[in-house]
């Protein structure tokens, strides 16, 4: 009650704010220190190791068949995922179903889908025009109606999107299910005591709320996807980013420098899909509380949610911020 | 009453609802429960249920909490489907066909033809159940064009005046988080409105209100009713009953027990239980 009273100007509602100090933080400050010793080490090593050869990175970064190769990763990411999540979406509401027979195909599907290594199943995708060559709209045992040469339409592409999209739809159908469990029984009932159908009512009320708690998780699923598509040289496809830089490095015998080239790209492809994921997130919150992420509070509540409908069967990620 | 009923736990049959009693429903009916029983498993919920609700009446459901009010409700837009019993709008069977099968069984309406029945049916909840992704706006507009399909901007039209006749115009574009629950529940009042319903189910609509915002509720309640609206409210707001209800009907463990004006019901109890079920509520 002594010296304080330096006239600071009263606020526009009449009080005098509380002129504060912060507390001393040492932490933060040793802390910092000590991790920018640390990047100094990393740049200085980066840059005066000779064995990364800067120079070839350079000259290859934006080699054609390196950037053809990241069009073609982005172009199986997101086609894949496309198909996962129609994939998903379908097994969930058969998963959801009244209709014991559909709650059957979908939890068959999963347990398929899910058990196979990925890796075998592009295999088996890249050789379905051996196992199938002729696929045949008939009756079974009885005539045939139409028959298409399987050869003619799976080519080592589509054969690489289906392949990742399937087994993709078995990890997804959980994640959505989970979402849709997660959005409250009144909002059902309140969509039927309205006459809404019961596809109007998932496609219009149901969806688009479960969105909010499937999106984070969707988020990591592609970029785990992004990754995954370095395994198409099962199928085999041979023209993703991964192939396309150990075939250079192999015609070179230089690996080192083209591993590098390969990671910054996947690392550039993760960062625009995180822009995209944010949007999305941004989009889907709309109406609840944690509308404006700018505070970081709305961060928590929205992982809260998604910790509540359990659509990240795993601790999640930590989830990073724009 | 049906001679091969084999649960004796329910006098009628649920495939075989009763025959209608006795007199012709007046035509100005618009609902009419007729012996309804509904169990939940073990549970014998709504035990021999009749309500006659007349065009333009107000019925005030009463009872303590677990009596089956909410079940009762919730049977008339079927959320629920009456185990035994049937009930009728506008002199329609809702759920079945309007005549039995040769072999005495009841053909049940699809899912479509079941929505088409509720479409005429508001109802308003407890706990308002907005579309929180939807703005106040959206969530009126929702189910004229999506169930009706009337064009956007008739839809929008409809909905501006609908949210301004609760008091709300200027909430149109906000988001149900962004409302207080009296806003929330005029808002759910306005969304039932919006499909030209032909009565209205209230499911205790302001016994999730903070006291102060009890009143604006019941005030678009009131103006409902005066306007002609056929209601059901269930509500342990006596006051409102006393102002409002043409009938009283008093529920306790699933049976009617007592029902009249607000007169004969709320001022001349006959019965111990409704006896004690205003001493607690008054
Ligand atoms: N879906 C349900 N499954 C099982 N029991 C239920 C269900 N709905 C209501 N009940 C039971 O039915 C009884 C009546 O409930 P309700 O109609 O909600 O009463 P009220 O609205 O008068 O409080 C309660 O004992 C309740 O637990
Ligand atoms: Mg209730």
């Amino acid at each position: 009650m002594s010296t304080t009273q330096t006239p600071a100007p009263a606020d526009a509602q009449g009080y005098t704010p509380i002129r504060a100090k912060a507390a001393p933080r040492p932490g933060t400050w040793i802390s910092a220190a000590i991790t920018a010793l640390l990047v100094l080490g990393l740049i200085s090593f980066l840059v005066t190791n000779p064995v990364l050869e800067w120079g070839t990175v350079a000259t290859y970064l934006f080699d054609i068949k390196v950037v053809q190769g990241v069009g073609w990763t982005l172009l199986l990411t997101v086609l894949s995922m496309v198909l996962g999540t129609v994939v998903a979406l379908t097994a969930a509401v058969m998963r959801r179903s009244d209709n014991p027979v559909l709650r059957g195909v979908s939890w068959a599907y999963i347990f398929v889908f899910r058990g196979i290594p990925v890796y075998t199943q592009l295999v088996f995708w890249g050789l379905f025009t051996v196992i199938v060559p002729k696929l045949v709209i008939g009756v079974p045992f009885g005539p045939e109606l139409l028959s298409f040469s399987t050869r003619d339409l799976l080519t080592a592409f589509w054969a690489a999107v289906i392949g990742l999209g399937l087994n993709e739809g078995a990890y997804l159908a959980e994640i959505i299910r989970s979402g849709l469990n997660s959005v409250d029984k009144g909002q059902t009932e309140a969509s039927k005591a309205l006459g809404m159908s019961n596809g109007q009512i998932l496609r219009r009320i149901i969806v688009p709320q479960a969105m909010r708690v499937i999106v984070p998780p969707l988020g990591n699923e592609t970029i785990g996807m992004l990754k995954t598509t370095s395994l198409v040289l099962a199928v085999p496809f041979t023209l993703d980013l991964t192939f396309a830089t150990n075939g250079i490095a192999n015609k070179l015998f230089t690996p080192i420098p083209l591993l590098i080239v390969a990671a910054l790209w996947y690392l550039a492809i993760t960062s625009v899909l995180m822009v995209g994921q944010h949007f999305l997130e941004k989009h889907f919150g709309r109406g609840f509380d944690d509308r404006t992420p700018a505070t970081g509070r709305g961060t928590r509540s929205r992982q809260a949610a998604v910790n509540r409908a359990g659509t990240t069967p795993h601790d999640p990620l930590p989830e990073v911020e724009l | 009453m049906t001679p091969e009923s084999q649960n004796p736990q329910h006098p009628q049959n649920p495939q075989h609802p009763a025959e209608p009693s006795a007199a012709p429903a007046s035509s100005t009916a618009v609902i009419q429960v007729e012996g309804v029983h509904k169990s939940f498993g073990d549970l014998h919920v709504l035990k021999d249920c009749d309500l006659t609700v007349r065009s333009g009446e107000v019925a005030v459901l009463v009872g303590p909490s677990g009596s089956g009010k909410s079940t009762l409700l919730r049977c008339i837009n079927q959320l629920e489907e009456p185990t035994a019993g049937r009930v009728l709008i506008d002199g329609v069977v809702q759920g079945y066909d309007s005549d039995p099968l040769p072999d005495g069984r009841w053909q049940k309406l699809t899912s479509a033809q079941i929505a088409a029945q509720r479409s005429r049916i508001g109802m308003v909840f407890q706990r308002f159940h907005l579309f929180p992704h939807l703005t106040a706006l959206g969530n009126v507009m929702e189910a004229p064009v999506q169930v009706r399909g009337l064009p956007k901007a008739a839809a929008e039209k409809k909905a501006r005046a609908l949210l301004e006749r609760v008091g709300l115009a200027d909430r149109a574009d906000h988001y149900p988080s962004e409302l207080s629950g009296g806003q929330q529940q005029r808002v759910a009042i306005a969304r039932a409105l919006a499909m030209d319903p032909e009565l209205m189910l209230f499911d205790e609509p302001t016994s999730a209100l903070d006291p102060e915002l009890v009143s604006e509720v019941l005030t678009v309640l009131k103006d409902l009713a005066a306007d002609g609206m056929t209601m059901v409210v269930v509500t342990h707001e006596m006051g409102f009953a006393r102002e409002v209800a043409d009938q009283v009907v008093f529920m306790d463990e699933g049976r009617i027990l007592e029902r009249g004006t607000p007169e004969q019901v709320i001022d001349h109890p006959e019965s111990e239980r409704l006896k004690g079920f205003l001493a607690s509520v008054l």
